[in-house]
């Protein structure tokens, strides 16, 4: 099978560049160029130099002895919380500052849900002296306020979402507005693997570094680089297409997507989009998202930032459709107490967005001689006040 | 041939088109505005049908668009409405809107459906060409409906060749690359790609549209097109009292 896209930007029947034709220049100018500029051995040498003396990487694959004790099988975390700002999300933004900067644009531009895609941009930016605009809902903005000051501090604009629902989504049309304004100067640097093709293509790419190291690391540990099980939280989806790439081939792993219940698939305030949603069009590609009959995008609800968003990437709706990862979904409540068990057994404080991911071992039926790999995409320090409120510490 | 094909045969300048939301700024106002409008003399018009992501769309539209959600305006609704169109308004008329609500009702119901009711042309700015030709056209074809494609000042010459190929009425010429509801800023880049544009000796004759909102900026987009669009700035109109009744001077206004 091939799990990857064709020439035309498309997974099977999804994927695409549903754009405006004002976007059409800076999406083509990519399409033609990212390859052959990360395939180049200077950006190669400096993107991989900057991943390991900057980011941490390689990031640890650690077995988790009191998981694995509980739910009787390997448990692995794969360590993404542990690398410089907090999540898998610093892989995508260094890849793409340098790729901006090679395409000789003066000013970066990006969306945020839960700030971790803004803080890392604006970290990426900093460290190479651009000027970094960042848009974010203004719900988002108020629910993760210390992101906010991490990227005012790091020297970006921070400019809030007022319309619609005033999460990702709307910080996402912002942020494509503004590309659309800003044409010839601006790279716009999404943060998951959504959008108009190349970019579920290229940040995929890009954090794909999470499944190439696991499975020499797992090969370390295990003595085989196969886990049974290969586990991650899906918002839009790039640590769970980061954690998944370079198992897509290896049929014998078993891919599980997680996805945000919020507060019950039926409840009317929900994130679960392949749940909840039918294939149409969102944010430039054709993909599932949840919308109503009339077609237009609905609101989605979790407690969780990084999760709250109507739709998955093309890639993603295309695993699903050929079953190939298993899409299911986790309540706020289940991944908070999820959250709070990895902390106590652990002794790791988890992002809610990885908490619903954790969560899911509940459900799973594992045999003793399994090996699961779950990636911990980001750590909880933007999320206490939320469990504290939640659990009254 | 549609009323589109036949308006630009027989007209080459000055053609005056108005964009408005359908459902704003009430749920059935729709076919009054369009009535008003061409009794003052407005030449063909723009229909907007809502949609929640409005990404082309400035602030202007972007209101009108939730505002017209909110009153419950859908695309079945809009083609209930429009039942009554030919009997009421004979200029012709294009629907304008994003891709998603056309998948969720179908592109073939939605084709034959906008024909049936007297429509002449479609204007979806996330549809890109590919897209188009692959899976749209035949439906466009077969019912007889222009599609109307963008053109930017940074859309190359090979692509507008393209577009001009693919079009049968008119291309829609954005003043700049930028959303809707901006300054047209004539500067002396803007007329080079007029100018430049002119040059290429089109098929299709082009009309200017966004950041057209006076008579100057009307006038000016007339002297290197067959015409403008208005858009933003007859939003802001239908937002005040007694708008019926100020549309005639609008359009005098703007025209001079």
């Amino acid at each position: 099978m091939n799990y990857g896209a064709n020439e035309q930007g498309y997974y099977g029947d999804f994927g695409g560049a549903y754009i405006p034709e004002m976007l059409y220049p800076n999406v083509e100018e990519l399409r033609q160029q990212y390859l052959s500029i990360i395939n180049d051995a200077d950006f190669k040498a400096e993107f991989d130099q900057l991943l390991k003396d900057y980011v941490g990487r390689p990031s640890p694959l650690y077995h988790a002895k009191r998981y694995s004790e509980k739910y009787g099988a390997n448990i692995f975390f794969k360590r993404e919380d542990l690398n410089h700002t907090g999540s898998h999300k610093i892989n995508n933004a260094i890849g793409q500052i340098l790729l901006a900067i090679r395409l000789g644009k003066k000013r970066i531009i990006a969306e945020t849900g839960a700030g971790q895609h803004g803080v890392a941009t604006a970290t990426v930016c900093a460290l190479k002296g651009i000027e970094c605009v960042v848009y974010m809902g203004e719900v988002d903005m108020a629910r993760q306020a210390p992101n906010v000051s991490r990227m005012k501090m790091l020297g970006a604009k921070v400019v809030p979402a007022t319309s619609g629902s005033k999460t990702l989504k709307d910080a996402t049309n912002e942020a494509l507005r503004d590309w659309i304004a800003n044409p010839v100067d601006t790279h716009y640097i999404i943060g998951s693997v959504v959008g108009p093709y190349p970019y579920p293509e290229m940040v995929a790419r890009f954090q794909s570094i999470i499944s190439l190291e696991a499975k020499k690391q797992l090969k370390e540990h295990t003595g085989k680089e196969l886990p049974e099980y290969v586990m991650a939280c899906v918002g839009g989806g790039s640590n769970a297409m980061g954690m998944f790439y370079h198992f897509l081939d290896d049929e014998s792993v078993k891919l599980v997507a997680v996805e945000a219940a919020g507060k019950g698939v039926d409840s009317g305030h929900s994130a679960a989009t392949t749940f909840l949603g039918r294939e149409g069009v969102l944010h430039g590609s054709r993909t599932i998202l949840m919308q109503t009959d009339d077609g237009q995008v609905v609101e989605p609800y979790s407690i969780s930032a990084g999760l709250d968003y109507p739709g998955i990437g093309p890639q993603h709706a295309h695993l699903y459709k050929m079953h190939r990862a298993e899409y299911v979904s986790i309540t706020d409540d289940e991944a908070l107490q999820a959250g709070l068990l990895c902390c106590q057994l652990e002794g790791i404080i988890p992002a809610i967005e990885t908490a619903h991911a954790l969560a899911y071992l509940e459900k799973m039926k594992f045999k003793p001689t399994d090996n699961v790999v779950i990636c911990i995409s980001g750590r909880g320090d933007k999320d206490l006040d939320t469990y504290i409120k939640y659990f009254g510490y | 041939m549609n009323r589109l094909n036949q308006l630009f045969n027989t007209k080459k300048d000055n053609l005056l088109s108005i964009y408005y939301t359908a459902g704003y700024p009430t749920l059935n106002s729709t076919l009054d505005i369009a009535e008003a409008l061409e009794k003052s003399g407005v030449d063909f018009l723009e229909i907007g049908f809502p949609y929640s992501d409005p990404v082309a769309d400035g602030p202007t539209i972007q209101h009108s668009s939730e505002k017209a959600l909110e009153n419950g305006m859908t695309l079945h609704l809009l083609f209930e409405q429009l039942a009554d169109l030919r009997k009421r308004v004979t200029i012709p008329i294009l629907l304008m809107g994003y891709v998603n609500p056309i998948v969720q009702y179908g592109v073939e119901r939605f084709c034959k459906k906008a024909a049936e009711l007297g429509v002449d042309g479609i204007i979806v700015p996330d549809l890109p060409m590919y897209e188009y030709e692959k899976l749209y056209a035949k439906y466009f074809i077969d019912n007889n409906l222009s599609n109307i494609f963008l053109v930017t000042p940074q859309t190359s010459e090979e692509r507008i060749r393209k577009i001009d190929g693919l079009s049968n009425s008119f291309i829609y010429l954005l003043s700049s690359s930028s959303i809707t509801g901006g300054n047209l800023k004539v500067s002396v880049n803007i007329e080079d790609y007029y100018k430049r544009i002119k040059a290429m000796s089109l098929k299709n004759p082009a009309i200017i549209g966004f950041g057209i909102s006076d008579n100057k900026t009307f006038t000016k987009a007339c002297e290197y097109a067959s015409g403008a669009i208005v858009g933003s700035a007859f939003v802001k109109l239908l937002g005040g009292d007694g708008y019926l009744d100020k549309i005639p001077e609008f359009v005098n206004v703007i025209r001079g």
